[in-house]
């Protein structure tokens, strides 16, 4: 079981890897998620499914390694096995055919944001869609959104590849072509869902974005995934992840994904240093 | 009438001068010393010596209609058992206790005995009551560290496969029940790891994981099958377990897993969490060893619990194990209307944990980056009685007060968590989200598929979930066998 029969890098620290799964494969639908656990003393942390296959019985997970757990899952190679796995989790994405959608995926948020534009595709939708990335090396996905939309803008913020700008500017523009759009979705770092859910507003473009808070259960047992919607306390778990961009307090959520920030930077930084103390020990031994 | 035969030699007064046996008190259980345990999260109390044990045993008078028995929830053979610990027949002692009771180590530790059985034994009366739950932790204990833990003889396949969905007491005491009558067992548990709140809730202090592991490990022995990790209602449903899987019958065992929130401003700032939060990373997570596990859990110096009951007391004492200099337990009416267990409740001051009673939040205010920074509290006072017949809070107007605080653990109850409710459509569930189940069978709106524990009757004790399992297994097994095995279910 969790088995990971396949694995790819995709940019500087950024894995994709299909594991074995046969029911969460099966069943799980668009923008849906896990929640895994690497090894015994591991810590749970929730994981987007990018795609299944149900055939199969695998699921595919794109994630970022940005502290000591997501190194340690990025450490596992093929075959090696994955200690928990449970899900699949939180309320599917709404798909239906609701015309033209937008679909907005920043940085690693892109690996989210493509199980959706499949799906809103599949319902009969002309999906447009932009992607952007710090840099051209950290873009991601890039043949894979193609393939779902009609229309794909890429951006980047230093110009080193498409479009030289920010995902809002390329909002922008379509706005100012003279685009509307019935539905769209926008997943990505905090800040940036912030400022995109805004200029929805702005232009009355109803959005969608999936939320990644801090979680333990995913199940609504602990409360530790709350985030202010439209004043309201609602658990990411259970009564999302998607949520109205337009009533999300993203400034109080971002304030809440740091709260462990001092912990996980000495969680990193020993787990670093025990890595080195082994490749010293390794060097010595070898001479 | 023998009575009328007597003869003037009858030694009346004889009865009278027999000599009065000493009497011995209610012995007491060695424990950790406040001030140093306070600091560890190792178990508080030591237990029974099994000489105290058996001078213990020794103050049961052995009733012929013994009161106790009335007040356990399970009916356990009190006399019987303490009989065989007076007498020094342990093995005896633990098999009358286990035909009753499948988690006595357990039990001995965390039932509210002050108020079940001792409350009701006549030793009470005039002097202080047998110490029955010490006891059933003495014997308990005794097993595990000296005997090979029997397995019973398991009867053939009866052909009847029965799938259980949370693994707590109530679902771990219906598996073992039913393992042990011939069926076919599987649990499905949501979490990674075996024992609902034994395992997540109850502090390691309290209940050590090591005892929930070992009758976990028995039951598993019994030929229970445990698949970790499959939250029924999004892994699999009900119906597919019923219709697609052949389980003849289904148990839910879910417990209350979804915490209330005070609706306060300010509530959502970083350092303010639930209890079940709070004590989740604590002890399944065993964030207390960060950074050997990997998940964190704030360590701060002014610590605020909301609530007084056995959860808070735990969140309150994990807090003060964590580091805290302060540990404040607010709650909003007297000491006398605390629901936790008088014993928590005095482990927690001898402790050090300061008791804000009368009081209630009304408001937190954070810093710039989110994290909470003080809680603003009023002053109550007790009013009419309300529907608890306890007498209601009222605030006193003007009496607010600000305390400066870095970590609040909200503490002030679980309601019925909605994720297989939702996802079972027929299940009925009363307005508050909890089961509908038969009183006698656990049986439920649907044919079959039995539920008890918390999920039904609310956040309870662990032995009404035990209880609640027992009869729903009699049913089950009832219900299963007087059935050809193609209609089971249909
Ligand atoms: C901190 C704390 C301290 C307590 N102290 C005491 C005490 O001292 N004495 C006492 O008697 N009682 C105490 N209680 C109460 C007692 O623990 C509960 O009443 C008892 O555990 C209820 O048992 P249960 O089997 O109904 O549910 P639980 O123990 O809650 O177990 C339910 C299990 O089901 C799993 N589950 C939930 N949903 C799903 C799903 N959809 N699919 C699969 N699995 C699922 C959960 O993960 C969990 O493992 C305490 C409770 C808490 C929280
Ligand atoms: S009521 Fe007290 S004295 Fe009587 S049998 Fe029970 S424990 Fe013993
Ligand atoms: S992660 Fe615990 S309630 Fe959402």
């Amino acid at each position: 079981m969790n088995e990971i029969l396949e694995k790819r890098v995709l940019s500087e620290g950024v894995k994709d890897i299909i594991v074995s799964s046969p029911v969460i494969a099966r069943k799980r639908k668009a923008g849906q998620f896990i929640i895994l656990r690497v090894h015994e003393r591991g810590e749970r942390i929730p994981l987007t499914i990018v795609g299944s296959d149900p055939e199969a019985g695998t699921l595919r997970l794109i994630f970022q390694e940005v502290g000591k757990s997501t190194m340690q899952l990025g450490e596992l190679e093929v075959g090696d096995s994955i200690l928990d796995i449970a899900g699949p989790l939180g309320k599917p994405t709404h798909i239906e055919n609701f015309g033209r959608v937008l679909c907005v995926g920043g940085g690693i948020g892109v690996a989210p944001v493509l199980p959706i534009a499949a799906a809103m595709k599949e319902a009969g939708n002309e999906v447009i869609s932009i992607i952007g990335a710090r840099n051209k090396e950290l873009l991601i996905l890039e043949d894979d959104m193609k393939a779902v939309s009609d229309r794909l803008i890429v951006t980047t913020d230093d110009g080193s590849y498409g479009k030289h700008g920010f995902v809002t500017d390329a909002i922008s523009m379509l706005v100012e072509e003279g685009l509307t759009f019935e539905q769209s979705v926008s997943i990505g770092p905090v800040i940036m869902m912030k400022f995109t859910s805004a200029l929805a507003k702005k232009n009355n473009i109803p959005m969608m974005v999936s939320l990644n808070s801090i979680m333990v259960d995913g199940t609504g047992m602990c409360g530790g995934c709350r985030v202010s919607v439209d004043g309201k306390s609602e658990f990411v778990c259970v009564d999302g992840p998607e949520f109205d961009g337009w009533l999300v307090d993203f400034d109080q959520l971002m304030k809440r994904q740091a709260a462990y920030l001092e912990q996980e930077r000495r969680s990193s930084e020993e787990y670093h240093r025990c890595k080195l103390d082994a490749q010293v020990e390794n060097l010595e031994k070898q001479s | 009438m023998t009575e009328n035969t007597n003869t003037p030699e009858m030694p009346k007064k004889e009865i009278k001068k027999k000599p009065k046996k000493p009497k011995i008190p209610r012995q007491p259980m060695p424990e950790q010393d406040p001030q140093v345990r306070a600091h560890n999260f190792k178990e508080v109390p030591f237990g029974y010596s099994i000489e105290t044990a058996m001078l213990e045993a020794s103050r049961c008078i052995m009733c012929k209609k013994p009161k106790c028995v009335d007040g356990c929830p399970v009916e356990i053979n009190i006399p019987g058992f303490l009989k065989a610990i007076r007498d020094g027949e342990f093995d005896d002692a633990i098999k009358i206790l286990k035909s009753d009771n499948a988690l006595p180590a357990i039990c001995g530790r965390v039932c509210p005995q002050e108020e079940q059985c001792e409350i009701k034994c006549v030793v009470g009366i005039k002097d202080e009551p047998v110490a029955i739950g010490r006891l059933e932790r003495f014997i308990a204990d005794w097993e595990r560290e000296h005997r090979e833990i029997a397995i019973p003889e398991i009867p053939e396949w009866t052909g009847r496969k029965v799938a259980i969905v949370g693994s707590g007491p109530a679902g771990l005491t219906v598996a073992g029940e039913l393992a042990k009558l011939g069926h076919k067992v599987t649990i499905y548990e949501a979490l990674h790891k075996p024992g609902g709140v034994l395992m997540y809730g109850i502090p390691e202090f309290r209940l050590p994981k090591a005892i929930v592991e070992a009758e976990v490990d028995y039951v598993k022995k019994l030929g229970v099958e445990v698949v970790y990790n499959a939250i029924i209602g999004k892994y699999l449903t009900i119906d597919e377990l019923k219709d697609e899987m052949g389980f003849h019958a289904i148990f839910i065992g879910t417990g209350a897993g979804l915490p209330y929130f005070m609706n306060i401003p300010g509530e959502d700032l970083v350092g303010i969490y639930s209890a079940n939060e709070y004590l989740t990373r604590a002890n399944l997570m065993k964030a207390y060893d960060f950074p050997n596990y990997d998940t964190p859990i704030a360590r701060s110096k002014n610590v605020a619990v909301i609530g007084g009951g056995n959860v808070a007391m735990d969140a309150a004492r994990t807090a003060l194990r964590l580091g805290a200099e302060n540990v404040y337990l607010a709650y909003r009416r007297s000491q006398q209307e605390m629901p936790a267990r008088n014993e928590e409740i005095h482990h927690a001051e001898q402790e050090g944990i300061q008791f804000n009673l009368l009081t209630n939040p009304i408001r937190f205010d954070g810093d710039d980056k989110g994290f909470v920074k003080s809680m603003t509290c009023i002053k109550m006072e007790l009013g009419e009685p309300d529907a608890s017949g306890r007498r209601r809070p009222v605030p006193m107007e003007g009496s607010e007060f600000e305390l400066a605080v870095d970590t609040v653990v909200v503490s002030i109850g679980n309601g019925a968590n909605p994720v297989l409710t939702e996802a079972t459509p027929g299940l009925e569930t009363n307005k508050w989200g909890n089961i509908l189940a038969d009183d006698d069978t656990c049986e439920t709106s649907i044919k079959g598929v039995y539920a008890g524990g918390d999920i039904v009757i609310g956040a309870a004790t662990v032995i009404l979930a035990m209880g609640a399992g027992k009869r729903a297994a009699r049913a089950m097994h009832e219900q299963m066998m007087s059935m050809e095995l193609e209609e089971v279910m249909k």
